[in-house]
């Protein structure tokens, strides 16, 4: 179980940058989509708030590599 | 627990925390559900500045100020008590709740009305975000070790039951001012509106009133004797690994999927019903309204069966119904609500017209509403809305077309037992996880603690939920359920994660 927790932090630290890179591309096209200023402050609110977010996952992605939460109690 | 409160004295415990908590879930859901009355009294669509404010309290309010109120809250209920912070939030909340209800509108003073109610949103979000952890710890602090999961459940009722209330107020207001029902909407959207945010202050009053009877926690007292409290709440709850560590699978492996549970199924379903569904204004929150009635005892049921077998599995098994079942109970929903196949009584069509002279004094706004009468008895009114011109070469582009299904009395009650499952998984997500929280971090930073992963959970992944889905479907026009895989996804993750990391014995609070 302990080797399966540290295989899996390297899935979780390589999700990070996936989603960050999804959520601003997808954030550049909607607002070239429709470049009003609600959409933009939309979007901007999303990518602040999700980036921390994201850099949350690959920390906890690296301390399950490290063995972290290995016989976690 | 040694210091766990008597039977007797955790009931006051219970009752003082949970009306105050309960009050502001009513005071933060009262605003969302009469939004788009807000919008038209203070944020006007034809100004855009009025408009970008608008977007603002919609979204700073849930997503930035939430969590930021975890922080500050969490902060000054680790340093200085829960007991006098959570009676700050319950206050800051209500004063502003009220406050809302007292400001003039867009009309009658200018920007100022939408600056001002965008002010008190964020005050709104920021109580919030303090409110729950607070009395969560604070139950948690009297409760005796066995029996948390049980007596902590009382707490988590409140959102819920401050939904069912914010829902139920506004229906019966909107009918309660006139003896005639459109006249009595039209008041209500004129200024009817007002009297549940006025409504509030009476309420909070109480609440504060009962709270300033109640003493300090009892685990945070004996901490503050000894001088054991942390003089930096958010370094030893961010900056120490041991504690970090915690609050990201706290965030990952269990409230990140609690909150798209909880916003799939309350929220999401009641729009879906609404606008997906096109079932008529009141039946789609009465749907709802019984739904919430009947699934509520179950948040007890589960957070004290969490006390005998584990918070884990039952938080997870949630998760699991929510991510194998969400596709085909809302696919029933939209079965259910498809009148394509039905058999109309077409003696029984109704067709009015109404006809109101523009401001230009040259053309015509013409309404025109069909009534569908089917044999099951559903009745489907289709409104179209369109100029007839002066000037016989213009025509009305695209005539803005409404749909509103009443449905009758089999299809409804199958559609509240459909959104009963739907918060029956809330319940099991949602039910044991104040314990949960709770028993994951040490008493001096536990207020902070908790509240953060809690409110980002709820707040950032919950609070999009309908943002998310509704953006799905606008993207994959093809598939009404596209957006479900929002919640879904997330559930998914927060289910491997939740599975692989959590050990169902995990439980500090036993050891402080």
């Amino acid at each position: 179980m302990n080797k399966l927790k540290k295989i899996a932090g390297i899935v979780w630290i390589l999700l990070g940058p996936i989603s960050i890179f999804y959520l601003i591309k997808t954030a550049a096209s909607e607002i070239a989509k429709k470049p009003h200023i609600d959409t933009k402050i939309q979007w901007y609110v999303f990518v602040i708030i999700f980036i921390p977010i994201a850099i949350g996952l690959m920390i906890f992605g690296y301390y399950a590599l490290k063995g972290e939460y290995d016989n976690v109690e | 627990m040694s210091s766990s409160t008597s039977t007797k004295g955790i009931w006051k415990v219970i009752t003082a925390s949970s009306i105050g908590t309960l009050i502001e879930w009513y005071d933060f859901y009262i605003f969302g559900s009469l939004a788009t009355v807000i919008a038209s009294q203070f944020f006007p669509k034809t100004n855009p500045t009025a408009a970008l404010l608008s977007t603002l309290a919609t979204f700073a309010a849930g997503f930035i100020v939430r969590p930021f109120g975890a922080l500050v809250f969490g902060r000054l209920g680790d340093l200085i008590g829960r007991k006098y912070t959570f009676l700050l939030t319950l206050i800051l909340m209500g004063g502003s709740t009220f406050a809302i209800g007292c400001i003039p509108s867009y009309d009658s003073i200018g920007f100022i009305a939408p600056i001002l109610v965008l002010l008190l949103r964020l005050i709104q979000g920021l109580a919030l975000g303090g409110e729950y952890g607070g009395a969560a710890t604070y139950v948690a602090e009297h409760a005796p070790d066995n029996r948390r999961g049980y007596f902590t459940s009382w707490i988590q009722t409140t959102a819920t039951l401050g939904l069912f209330i914010s829902l139920g107020v506004i229906l019966l207001t909107r009918h309660w001012l006139d003896n005639d029902a459109a006249k009595s909407i039209a008041k209500f959207n004129d200024w009817g509106w007002r009297i549940p945010f006025l409504l509030s202050i009476v309420l909070v009053i109480i609440s504060v009133y009962i709270r300033m009877k109640m003493k300090e926690s009892p685990l945070f007292s004996k901490l503050k004797i000894e001088g054991k409290t942390s003089t930096n709440p958010l370094k030893e709850s961010f900056a120490h690994k041991a504690n970090l560590k915690m609050v990201l699978l706290a965030l990952f492996g269990a409230t990140m999927g609690q909150g798209v549970v909880w916003y799939t199924g309350q929220f999401y379903a009641q729009s879906f019903i609404e606008n997906v569904c096109k079932v008529d204004f009141e039946q789609s929150r009465t749907i709802l309204i019984w739904a919430i009635l009947f699934a509520t005892p179950f948040f007890v049921v589960f957070g004290g069966w969490s006390d005998k077998i584990g918070r884990k599995w039952i938080m997870l098994a949630g998760m699991f119904l929510a991510i194998i079942s969400y596709r085909p109970l809302f696919n029933q929903l939209l079965q259910l609500s498809d009148m394509n196949n039905k058999i109309e009584i077409e003696a029984l069509r109704q067709i009015k017209s109404n006809y109101t002279i523009l401001p230009n004094n040259i053309d015509t706004l013409r309404k025109t509403t069909i009534k569908h009468f089917f044999e099951d008895k559903d009745i489907l009114a289709e409104t179209k809305i369109d100029t007839l011109y002066n000037d016989v070469a213009k025509k009305t582009i695209k005539p803005a077309v409404t749909i509103s299904k009443t449905l009758n009395s089999s299809i409804y009650w199958q559609m509240v037992f459909i959104v009963f499952i739907l918060i029956l998984y809330v319940t099991m997500v949602y039910g044991p996880i104040a314990a949960f929280l709770v028993e994951l971090f040490p008493t001096k930073i536990r207020y902070t603690s908790m509240s953060l992963p809690y409110h980002i959970g709820n707040g950032v992944f919950g609070g999009l939920t309908p943002f998310i889905a509704t953006l799905l479907t606008t993207i994959y026009t093809s598939d009404k359920l596209v957006g479900l895989y929002y919640p879904i996804i997330v559930s998914i993750l927060c289910l491997v994660i939740g599975a692989l990391y959590i050990s169902s014995k995990m439980n500090i609070a036993n050891k402080n």
